[in-house]
């Protein structure tokens, strides 16, 4: 057993476990490596399926290509696919650059804010209809209890503190100083009314843990990570306004390997293309708390 | 956190997890922080900023500094709950786990070591073993964790002094023999100055044997245990027909030992047996066999009915102890105490069982290891007990197999202790069960499963059990229940107790005191009802608490419907629907009592 097939069991035992206790679970779907990893442990978990909907908030600003990959992976596996979007910040412009606020209130409006209210079904959400092959208006007007996601300890500082299962007050609030105890692979699977739990099957996995996974099971993944000749590539997904590429020349997945080994990227942040994180005081943790991913 | 590294020394390496503990203030965060700036496993640039930081604010830098990755941990001084830091060597990489080392954090202590495979715990040298030392040892010797070295730091502030070392080295000792914990080893250190940290101390000549560095590397890795037997509580068992999938998978992680294609396999506490059909893997080549640590699932020759919760074990392995009574050793967490006559939630495995407190033997002060003798168990103690579980539970003994030995109490939807079982004690079922598990493995099962016949029938079979005094219309409402179901359509059967009384129990009938074989037959009677999809409606004058504990480890089914009738309640039965009958309107009954079964799923609402 070796490491990866350590990180992949613990991760497919978590999912279980959510799939037993949360009677309205879904799955945050960026489109990013992490999640897609997620996805692929979700149908390693349940046997090729994924008995559970995906969500994805989409802000509009997606760069179009992660959109396209998002559709024909959905087509593919046969995804239960639940899209949802500040409709109203969008058609009132309060977005970065183009309109009236910064960074951080926009990250607020179109990622935590669209997810709060999509994960509770206050705001309209789509599904992709595979007969129809489209999304329609979802009329499934439950909210979610319980959520997994993508988040990793190593990403940065307020995530290393995370647990596997984590619970979120009536606010989506995050209660660092008071979090659950958590051992003998016995998690926080029973919450109060109105409370939900996040879930994180990623937690012990590092970036290089990441691309290591994704060559060994061959997992599809969006172009954007690589170089395509000019030298450039995408180490982090997000909104292309507030999202910029890293010097590579790391042309496919074990060019990434061999990029993260050599320590070529060592002394630089994974996030450090994600312009919120730097943006006020508290960055990356001051948004988490609030509900952000 | 990102490490410099090469090609070579990552390919192949194993990972390992460490946690760091010890009372407050004892420097845990500094050896971190000393640790990463020697092996130069910083970002650059990240020791002169927080340098330059502490220079702005003016005050003295600390390594702990490095590792303040949270705002309010900043403004407190103190680590509040355990971050996880990465860090490498030239013989594998590590996460370091820093658990908080403030009593009032001992859970999150207790959830950073949980997932470590060794642990440094740290003294402070001026300030000598302290409350949180001795604890922090007990926790981690009731967690399991078996590797632990002992840092004495902060020698610079008592010159380096070897007698000062020796003596928390000889007292730390005894108390550690006292829980059986052999320490690794003690190390003197000093995290500010660096000494015995990465490299040997020019000041400490005295001292002859590892760095902390040399110390982590000669930890082992702990591989699963695949030699014990096999043990996998099962997770779910999975049938994704709606997307097209034919498999009926039993899915769990392999904690102890491994299972071959082939092999017989038991589930308990139900004793119901198969065969290992396939085992099932998406995405990876098929398998024969699988061991201790894989997230699996199989399928099995026979469609048997088994559930989450259940734990599966291999024919002609170690049995697991069954009971509804267990002598514990447990730690509570909890804000409120443990208490008597409280319901709680136990979790084993993948069970949850409803369960109450019934007896504390002692109170151990784990600071002191001082016993007290109390009623209840409070915040941060450690304590004997007895728990008295609503169902049987399946588990092994710590001694025999630990994993299958934890559990946890959930109490108000926290998880507020957790903690080993000790003993199995034989509880009041246990001569019925041993008979229900040697029929349940001679069962002979249909090939139509109870889904099938559910949908069939459009009913599941259920047990409606009617008690209650004598005289108060049982009888009446039983045979009315039995007329309405069955112009409903339904398949429904109502059971005398007399109608067993003179057959199946004419051998003892006319013993003395056999109240309790004459349920347990009347209970077998019900299961072959049951298992033929019936809903079956059985009376019984004045049936206890006992008596319906007999009739629930004899079904194999869970779906018993309790009602009490009549005004008077006089036993201690745990019933779900209290009925008092007026003769003139018996229908009225019959209507509430339907409306239970369409509210339970037995039957369902035409609407």
């Amino acid at each position: 057993m070796d490491h990866l097939d350590e990180l992949e069991n613990i991760s497919i035992h978590i999912l279980r476990e959510a799939y037993a206790n949360f009677k309205n679970l879904g799955m945050l779907w960026s489109i990013g490596k992490d999640s897609t990893v997620l996805l692929w442990l979700a149908r390693k978990a349940f046997f090729g399926h994924v008995p559970f909907p995906l969500v994805h908030i989409d802000t509009a600003y997606k760069i179009p290509e992660m959109i396209e990959y998002r559709d024909r992976l959905t087509r593919q596996w046969k995804l239960n696919m639940v899209v949802g979007q500040n409709i109203d910040a969008l058609s009132l412009k309060q977005t970065f650059p183009d309109g009236a606020v910064d960074r951080i209130t926009c990250c607020g409006l179109l990622k935590t804010e669209a997810l709060k209210n999509t994960l509770s079904a206050e705001w309209p959400r789509v599904r992709y209809n595979h007969d129809k092959q489209c999304y329609e208006r979802d009329f499934n007007s439950e909210a979610f209890t319980g959520i997994i996601l993508g988040v990793r300890a190593d990403e940065e500082g307020s995530r290393s503190k995370e647990r596997y299962f984590s619970p979120r007050d009536k606010q989506n609030e995050w209660e660092v100083a008071d979090q659950p105890p958590e051992f003998w692979s016995q998690y926080k699977t029973d919450f109060a009314p109105g409370t939900h739990l996040r879930i994180h099957p990623l937690l012990d996995w590092t970036e290089l843990n990441i691309w290591e996974y994704i060559k060994r099971e061959n997992i599809p993944t969006v172009s954007l990570y690589y170089d395509q000749g000019e030298g450039k590539r995408y180490r982090s997904l997000g909104c292309y306004p507030c999202t910029t590429p890293i010097e590579s020349s790391a042309k496919n997945v074990d060019e990434i390997i061999v990029e993260l080994k050599t320590g070529k990227l060592a002394h630089i942040a994974e996030r450090s293309g994600r312009a919120q994180d730097k943006d006020g005081g508290g960055g990356l943790e001051a948004l988490r708390r609030k509900g952000y991913m | 956190m990102k490490e410099k590294i090469t090609v070579d020394q990552i390919d192949n390496k194993e990972t390992m997890n460490i946690v760091i503990v010890g009372h407050v203030d004892h420097g845990k965060s500094t050896i971190i922080g000393r640790l990463m700036a020697d092996t130069n496993s910083l970002p650059e640039g990240k020791l002169a900023q927080v340098k330059a930081n502490c220079e702005r604010n003016s005050k003295p830098f600390e390594y702990a500094f490095l590792l303040d990755a949270l705002l309010d941990e900043q403004e407190q001084g103190i680590t509040i709950d355990s971050a996880r830091v990465f860090f490498k060597t030239e013989k594998r990489n590590y996460i370091i786990i820093d658990a908080p080392g403030h009593i009032e954090f001992l859970k999150n202590m207790i959830s950073g070591a949980a997932r470590a495979e060794a642990a440094l715990l740290v003294i402070d040298a001026n300030e000598g073993i302290q409350e949180n030392s001795r604890r922090h040892g007990y926790m981690l010797s009731m967690l399991g964790i078996r590797q632990i070295a002992v840092i004495v730091n902060k020698m610079d502030l008592v010159g380096y002094q070897q007698a000062i070392f020796e003596q928390i080295q000889t007292e730390f000792s005894e108390f550690l023999k006292t829980i059986n914990v052999v320490p690794r080893s003690f190390i003197p250190v000093s995290g500010m100055q660096g000494d015995n940290i990465a490299a040997i101390s020019p000041n400490m000549n005295w001292y002859k044997g590892h760095t902390v560095l040399d110390m982590v590397d000669n930890f082992t890795k702990e591989a699963p245990l695949v030699e014990k037997p096999f043990r996998m509580p099962v997770q779910g068992v999975y049938k994704f027909t709606r997307y097209g999938d034919a498999r009926r998978i039993i899915a769990g992680t392999i904690d102890t030992g491994k299972l071959q294609v082939g092999d017989e396999v038991i589930f308990y506490p139900s004793g119901k047996k198969s065969r290992v059909k396939t085992i099932e893997q998406f995405n990876s080549p098929p398998r024969q066999e699988v061991e201790a640590g894989y997230a699996v699932g199989f399928t099995l020759d026979e469609q048997i009915y088994v559930k989450r919760g259940e734990l599966a074990v291999k024919a002609g392995e170690l049995v697991p102890k069954i009971s509804t009574l267990l002598k514990v050793s447990l730690f509570w967490l909890g804000k409120s105490p443990l208490i008597k006559g409280k319901e709680y939630s136990f979790k084993l495995g993948t069970t949850k069982i409803p369960m109450r407190l019934q007896e504390v033997h002692q109170v151990i002060d784990a600071s002191n290891l001082s016993v007290l003798k109390k009623e209840q168990v409070g915040r941060h103690d450690v304590a004997e007990c007895t728990l008295v579980l609503n169902r049987v539970a399946a588990f092994d003994l710590a001694e025999d197999i630990s994993s299958t030995s934890r559990f946890v109490i959930v109490d108000d939807y926290e998880i507020s202790g957790g903690g080993i079982i000790r003993e199995a004690i034989e509880d009041q079922q246990k001569w019925v069960r041993d008979k229900v598990f040697i029929r349940n493995y001679k069962w002979e099962k249909s090939i139509i499963s109870p889904e099938e016949r559910a949908e069939k029938y459009n009913q599941k079979s259920s047990l409606v059990l009617i008690t209650g005094e004598r005289n108060v219309g049982k009888k009446a409402l039983a045979k009315a229940l039995e007329s309405r179901l069955f112009a409903d359509g339904k398949i429904v059967y109502f059971l005398g107790i007399g109608n067993v009384l003179y057959g199946v129990d004419a051998d003892i009938k006319n013993q003395g005191d056999n109240k309790s074989e004459h349920i347990r037959r009347l209970s077998e009677v019900a299961n072959i009802l049951l298992d033929a999809g019936i809903i079956l409606i059985v009376t019984a004058v004045g049936l206890s608490q006992v008596d319906l504990e007999i009739i629930k480890t004899t079904l194999m089914f869970e779906r018993i419907e309790t009602i009490w009738v009549g005004e008077k309640i006089t036993t201690d039965i745990a019933f779900d629907l209290h009925l008092e009958i007026n003769e003139q309107d018996i229908d009225g009954a019959v209507s509430e009592l339907k409306e239970r079964l369409q509210e339970k799923g037995v039957i369902f609402r035409p609407w």
